[in-house]
């Protein structure tokens, strides 16, 4: 291997590893906030890439008329849960607070979509889609069961997933899409030729977690999804309600995926079940962190973008055995690290 | 009426090949994934570990048989060998690195293991590919061939319902017993001497051992095999089966699996058809329905069938038990010696070399206020917890420093201060787990039912400490049932049927009435009356006041007095303590 | 003067099948401290969770004249209680600041503006927090860190602050210190149910007490009158013995 392809393998292990970055810490805020294992990530990806190539050719995504759907049976569960607690007086009210955010998002959307609007619109009004669609997930799938054993909210993930796959067939077809690059600039620096695209991916996932590095270190609404992440209890004494935290988490976690989705639509097809392996890479990354730190996770996420495009040069049929497997020495390293960790229920 | 039940769900097992060929195929497929099933309900439901891998593991059995009978023509019952011990080195490899850490390790490293391995069978061409392996040979015994689908499909269940006899009959012993206590955490299991690490380790290497069965049993059925059936996705269904059968029960694997099979070609047959498109749209109406079943019915499909069954007979007990029995100490001799024991929990030291004895025989109390450290020192000395400084002696024997299943063996026996019962077991049966160390029949012979002798004794001698304790009515009853004192009290008569020679009461009375108080009262005097040495640690000062023969008060950490009853009620500095003296 | 803050009706908490707390009536009157004592184990704990709302409970709980007995636990600190737990339950692994912030939380969602003020004023009461603000709370002392929670509940503003056990664990010398303080709050206009199992100290600092045995109230008076009753000593180390037969079914 010379100098070139390495040049060229690492700067696709930078692009991969930013992305599983930002997904690594989607999962780690998720599983803090809470206590879900949210392994449908991945399809908050596949759909940010798939709803913007469903804009560009002027259609109304599929995506549109999910936030429709869910936000009604948001709506009905809400006035259900009031009526079993005894509130009905709160109904009204409570249905038209849970009615009103999905009916605008998906109103501004089927009224935009055929519009042709400029890249830049398109993405933003695929951002405002498919981040609507976090909450929405969180308050129809998991606010019920919010109480349950770990094991079972992540079989509840685990069926989120099989749900939001099929749907992505459903709205997206078969067909895998690639997104227009932002940019179509190329840097030649000696042998390396970098892309403007990769140029966005960087740019924009490190001005990202900068972004989230603020938010979690200087407002007031990450500081309280911190809180609730370390402790539960002394979060609910303080006010931070354990829903608000969990539709705050889901939120955030659905606008990094469906970033993610937007940056690397235009230099890798996505299909509507590429999610899922880019979710379990980000996830694989998160372990790395012992889905605790993110530092460690950052770290695990470059290990994992690195290993995926070496490996690929090397062995490229077995590309993903060699990510997955990499899980084995990593868990056995946590094993051997945390001896007295052990969980009760 | 279960008999009957059991009858009927036999003969239609065995009439669906009078069916057309159709449903002796789903039938089969129903009995293999069954057996998968089986395996998950042990895992997740039983044990509370899970794991996605189960379609990797049954693809290991297929792939290994295919390769073996078909390019180095191995005979199908050698290449079974080969894959088993292959299926069990993964499950011990997989196990090893992620069971000690619990919680979501176990199936995060089983989801990635599948996707390696399925990718892996799809890419190396010594396994075919994406095309798969072809002219899989036929099974045969004695040169008799089973080609004939029906034959096929009784072979299938065969080994099906001898998986599924085996669990129960696992379930409804000693080991079976301690793996049901998993599920509220390994301190009680370990307290009683069972290794909840080997228990876990077990169940895992078990449920896989099924799967690569089934995937054996697969291949030979179809003939070939190629990847996609067992890929991730199949694994999540299988975990989709149990719960929706019901995870708790074997038979929701029997529900689950049918249900699943059935639903899944139904939905194949008329989504496309109904959508104008290819592909696999019954995902959707599978994750939708999971999460209703979560939200609405969390036990399973089976959790409502059961409700029109009848309860399940008493378990048969025998009439004498001749367990073997600890000679226990002189009564007055010194029992249990706390030799300068401290604690540090980082800067911060809980337990400052706090040392007492216990003579054989007597009642002692640990009391203190709140924070004093006495539920710390408990754990010190059943070794729940590591000591940082000083030792723990039974008899002459010294005992910290080994773990608390290791303590257990020496004679020493707990309860716990939230009570730890299995509430759907019936009292009976939770009082068999104390029993734990005094037998030692293996997994084999409970899985084959050859332990019904020992199992007799076990609950004649379970019976005998429930009638010592005052429970013998509520006997079959489950533990959940019954109010908390009671409950209690059923702690210790597990905690006795270990036939223990010191026993550890860690706040007994704590959330009793008062008559429940005043009977528990009674229940430890008829036990020093017998010879029973018992150390209480317990806040409640009325109770433990006319109570015990000797007092230990602590107080930040250290031992404030100790001392007569009378002694300690007029100790200055006690009174401080308790009552403050700002 | 006596206007009602607090009023617990005929409560009942419920473990399973164990009543925890049994018809348990209590109030807390505007601007006084209320004590609950009462010996270990006696459902102290579990009164004070009950009326936050951690545990769920059959009875009247009202507060300023409103029936709160629906509310989430995290509505009733909107409504301005707020409990201290034995637990601390503090953020170990935020900074001291960080803590104290989060304890305005449902304020800054109000918009409020006062939130710097109410921060100084925490740290002018515990000049201690000012010097470790930037420390993580987890590498807190003892007394330090009941000094943080109670600054952390102050930071909420509320109208009715509970406390439990805020004594537990700590030396003499800093228990003193940490009374101190509390009877210092009275001046802030906060009204105080406190939980105490050092019932001596409890009885000097509060004006009214309720006695709790076995989730029963089994006395309350005026807490002078309540530190002298010999009755209360006996309940405490058991010296009633056989002669207290208290039955109830």
């Amino acid at each position: 291997m010379d100098s070139s392809i390495f040049l060229l393998l690492a700067q696709d292990a930078l692009t991969n590893g930013a992305i599983y970055i930002l997904l690594a810490m989607a999962t780690i805020l998720i599983f803090g906030v809470t206590r879900i294992t949210f392994l449908p990530q991945g399809e908050f990806v596949s759909y940010g890439a798939l709803t913007l190539a469903t804009l560009q050719m002027g259609k109304v995504p599929g995506t549109v008329w999910l936030v429709l759907v869910l936000g009604v049976v948001a709506a009905i569960m809400e006035a259900f849960r009031l009526q079993r607690a005894g509130l009905s007086r709160e109904i009204p009210v409570a249905v038209v607070k849970t009615l009103i955010p999905p009916l605008v998002v998906s109103g501004i959307g089927y009224v935009c979509a055929p519009l042709n609007l400029n890249l830049g619109l398109q993405v933003l009004l695929t951002i405002m889609i498919v981040t609507m669609l976090g909450p929405l997930v969180y308050r129809v799938a998991f606010r019920p069961i919010a109480d349950a054993s770990i094991l079972n909210l992540l079989i509840a993930a685990v069926a989120v997933h099989f749900a939001l796959v099929g749907l992505g067939l459903l709205f997206f077809g078969a067909e895998g899409v690639r997104t227009p690059a932002f940019s179509e600039a190329q840097i030649n620096l000696g042998v390396l030729t970098i892309t403007g695209q990769s140029i966005w991916i960087y740019v924009t996932s490190i001005a990202f977690i900068g972004l989230l590095a603020y938010f979690f270190g200087r407002t007031m609404y990450g500081k309280a999804l911190r809180a609730v992440a370390f402790n539960r209890n002394g979060a609910r004494l303080v006010g931070i309600s354990p829903s608000l935290a969990g539709t705050l988490a889901f939120a955030l976690a659905a606008l990094i995926g469906c970033l993610s989705g937007i940056l690397i639509g235009p230099i890798t097809t996505i299909y509507y079940d590429s999610g899922f392996l880019i979710g379990l890479k980000g996830f694989v990354s998160a372990i790395v962190g012992g889905m605790a730190s993110y530092p460690l996770a950052a770290g695990g996420a470059l290990l994992v973008g690195f290993s995926e495009s070496f490996s690929s040069f090397w062995l490229s049929a077995y590309k993903d055995v060699v990510v997955f497997t990499m899980i084995i020495p990593v868990l056995l390293w946590l094993s051997l690290r945390s001896v007295h960790f052990e969980e009760e229920e | 009426m279960r008999r009957v039940g059991l009858i009927v769900f036999l003969a239609l097992v065995a009439m669906i090949p009078l069916c057309p060929p159709f449903y002796v195929t789903m039938g089969s497929y129903i009995g293999l994934y069954t057996m998968v099933a089986l395996g998950l309900v042990l895992l997740t439901g039983v044990t509370g570990l899970t794991s996605f891998g189960q379609a990797a593991f049954m693809g290991l059995g297929a792939y290994t048989t295919a390769v073996l009978t078909t390019t180095l023509s191995w005979s199908p019952w050698l290449a079974l060998v080969i894959a088993l011990l292959l299926t069990i080195g993964v499950a011990l490899v997989l196990g090893a690195i992620t069971l000690r850490m619990g919680g979501h390790y176990l199936p995060l490293a089983t989801i990635a293991w599948g996707i390696s391995l399925f990718f892996l069978f799809g890419s190396l061409p010594e396994l075919g590919g994406q095309t798969g392996l072809s002219d899989i040979p036929a099974l045969a015994i004695a040169g008799v061939e089973f080609r004939d689908e029906r034959i096929y499909y009784y072979l299938i269940w065969l080994v099906c319902l001898v998986a599924m006899w085996g669990t129960v009959n696992l379930l409804d012993s000693r080991e079976g017993r301690a793996i049901r206590a998993l599920k509220g955490g390994l301190s009680m299991a370990e307290a009683f001497g069972a290794s909840g690490l080997r228990l876990k380790m077990v169940v895992f290497v078990y449920s896989a051992i099924l799967a690569c069965l089934a995937g054996w049993l697969y291949a030979h059925m179809q003939r070939f095999v190629n990847p996609s059936p067992f890929g991730v996705n199949t694994g999540i269904e299988f975990l989709f089966m149990i719960t929706i059968g019901g995870a708790g029960s074997i038979w929701g694997s029997v529900v689950g699996a049918t249900l699943i099979t059935f639903l899944k070609t139904a939905l194949q047959g008329i989504l496309p058809k109904l959508i104008g498109q290819t592909g696999n749209f019954e995902t959707i109406v599978f994750g939708v329905m999971i999460i209703l079943v979560l939200q609405w019915m969390r036990g399973g499909i089976w959790v409502f069938f059961e409700r029109f069954l009848p309860s399940k007979p008493n378990k048969a007990i025998g009439d004498t038990s001749d367990l073997p029995m600890r000679t226990q100490p002189q009564r007055g001799e010194p029992l249990l010696r706390v030799d300068g024991i401290r604690k540090e929990f980082g800067g911060l030291v809980a337990v400052k070399n706090v040392s007492f004895d216990v003579c054989a025989g007597e009642i002692v109390g640990l009391i203190g206020p709140n924070g004093a450290g006495k539920s710390t020192t408990f754990n010190l000395i059943s070794g729940e917890l590591p000591r940082t400084d000083g030792n723990v002696y039974l008899g002459t024997e010294k005992i910290s420093g080994l773990r608390p299943s290791k303590i257990a063996r020496r004679g020493l026996s707990r309860t716990f201060q939230h009570v730890k019962l299995i509430p759907g077991m019936t009292v009976i049966e939770n009082v068999m787990i104390g029993a734990y160390l005094r037998t030692s029949e293996g997994f084999f012979s409970a899985g084959l039912r050859l332990n019904r002798t020992i199992e007799k004794k076990v609950g004649a001698e379970a019976a005998k400490q429930l009638k010592r304790v005052g429970l013998e009515e509520s006997m079959y009853v489950p533990a959940g049932s019954l109010p908390l004192g009671k409950q209690r009290i059923v702690e210790i008569a597990r905690a006795l049927c270990s036939d223990p020679i010191l026993l550890l009461l860690d706040e007994p009375a704590a959330g009793l009435r008062y008559k429940e108080k005043q009977e528990l009262a009674r229940l430890l005097e008829q036990l020093r009356g017998e010879g029973m040495t018992v150390l209480i640690v317990e806040h409640d000062m009325e109770f433990l006041m006319n109570l015990v023969d000797r007092i230990v008060v602590m107080e930040f950490g250290r031992k404030l007095a100790e001392g007569l009853p009378h002694e300690i009620r007029s100790n200055p500095e006690v009174l401080e303590a308790y009552l403050g003296g700002v | 003067m006596s206007e009602r803050l607090l009023a617990v009706r005929d409560l009942n908490v419920r473990y399973g099948k164990v009543e925890a707390i049994y018809q348990a009536s209590i109030s807390v009157d505007k601007g006084t401290i209320v004590s609950v004592i009462g010996p270990n184990g006696a459902g102290k704990t579990t009164l004070l969770n009950a009326i936050m709302g951690v545990l769920p409970s059959k009875g009247g709980i009202e507060f300023c004249g409103t029936d709160i007995g629906r509310l989430t636990t995290e509505q009733r600190v909107t409504k301005g209680m707020c409990l201290v737990p034995e637990s601390r339950e503090l953020f170990a692994q935020m900074s001291v600041s960080d803590n104290l912030e989060l304890g305005a939380f449902t304020r800054y969602r109000r918009r409020d503006k006062g939130i710097k003020r109410s921060l100084d004023e925490v740290y002018e009461l515990f000049p201690r927090l000012l010097e470790r603000r930037t420390q993580l709370a987890g590498s807190l002392s003892g007394g330090e860190r009941q000094m943080l929670a109670l600054g952390r509940a102050l930071m909420s503003k509320p109208t009715l602050l509970m406390l439990d056990e805020p004594s537990l664990g700590l030396a003499p010398l800093i228990v003193k210190e940490i009374l101190q303080n509390i009877s210092n709050l009275r001046s802030t206009g906060v009204s105080i149910l406190l939980i105490e199992q050092n019932a001596r100290a409890a009885l000097q600092i509060s004006d009214y007490g309720y006695v709790l045995e076995n989730g029963d109230i089994a006395m309350e008076g005026a807490s002078k009158d309540l530190a002298n009753d010999p009755k209360v000593i006996e309940s405490y180390l058991g010296m009633g013995g056989a002669g207290q037969e208290k039955e109830r079914q």
